[in-house]
């Protein structure tokens, strides 16, 4: 014998498997899932089609030296350098490192903000990809007293 | 439909700083409900911003940034009076629009 409840959350899985395997086909043409679910910052650049990334002073990141909340973690992302396509913000020890991916135009400054969700202590990492597919970093450690995921 | 975003943007010379704080669960797809259920991924996926009407900063983001997202970056050639429009979409297909001038 079913329940009223167990029906109904049996048709709310159903639906959400629904949704989901109808709407991926028609996002995966832009988004870079692989880049995403690269799990270092080398595997990272090879998805985007950059070579390896090269340190550079040039390039600053920007975050607290320790993180109280790790699912809040303020990160900056800047580079002086001209000829810039994209920047990236990545942490190391996350499952997936790639955090976000900006792509910088010529109306907009290379200085990027956002917060980001870290589980444990890490490097994190500001990247720039250059037009010519060249990737200069820099990075800095994060220590995170409480994770992002309970820890 | 999501709530609204909050969108500040102001001029200083030539340029203007927009910040951006998007409303957003942003789950990571990594988190157990309390039957040891993952709880699936939902979050946004692409984000644009235009000034009046032309886009200026795409982004992509992956399930790791914070939930109810906040981003800052700097529009060249920005003036007061300005419009700076910011969208989102997420992973299932929503998305949002929300529109401000820069002051």
């Amino acid at each position: 014998m079913q329940t009223r409840r167990e029906t109904l959350k049996q048709s709310a899985v159903v639906a959400g498997l629904l949704a989901s395997a109808g709407l991926i086909p028609q996002q995966a043409a832009a988004y870079e899932k692989v880049a995403f679910d690269a799990k270092s910052v080398a595997d990272v650049t090879k998805a985007l089609g950059a070579g390896a990334p090269v340190e550079s002073k040039d390039v600053t990141i920007g975050g607290p030296d320790i993180a109280e909340n790790g699912a809040v973690v303020p990160l900056t992302a800047s580079t002086t350098l001209a000829g810039v396509k994209r920047m990236l913000i990545l942490v190391e020890k996350n499952p997936a490192a790639m955090v976000a991916m900006f792509n910088v135009s010529d109306a907009v400054e290379a200085n990027f903000a956002t917060r980001a969700k870290m589980g444990q202590s890490s490097d994190v990492y500001a990247v720039a990809i250059m037009a010519d597919g060249k990737a200069f970093f820099a990075k800095k450690e994060v220590k995170v007293t409480l994770g992002g995921c309970g820890g | 439909m999501a709530d609204p975003m909050r969108i500040r943007a102001q001029a200083a010379g030539d340029k203007a700083t927009v910040r951006v704080l998007m409303s957003h669960e942003m789950e990571s797809g990594q988190r157990k409900d309390s039957a040891g259920k993952v709880v699936p991924a939902w979050y946004i996926q692409d984000v644009s911003a235009s000034l009046n009407g032309k886009v200026v900063l795409t982004a992509e983001w992956g399930p790791a940034v914070s939930k109810n997202p906040f981003m800052q970056f700097v529009v060249k050639g920005a003036k007061a009076g300005d419009k700076i429009a910011v969208t989102w979409k997420d992973n299932k297909g929503d998305s949002r629009t929300d529109e401000a001038t820069v002051s």
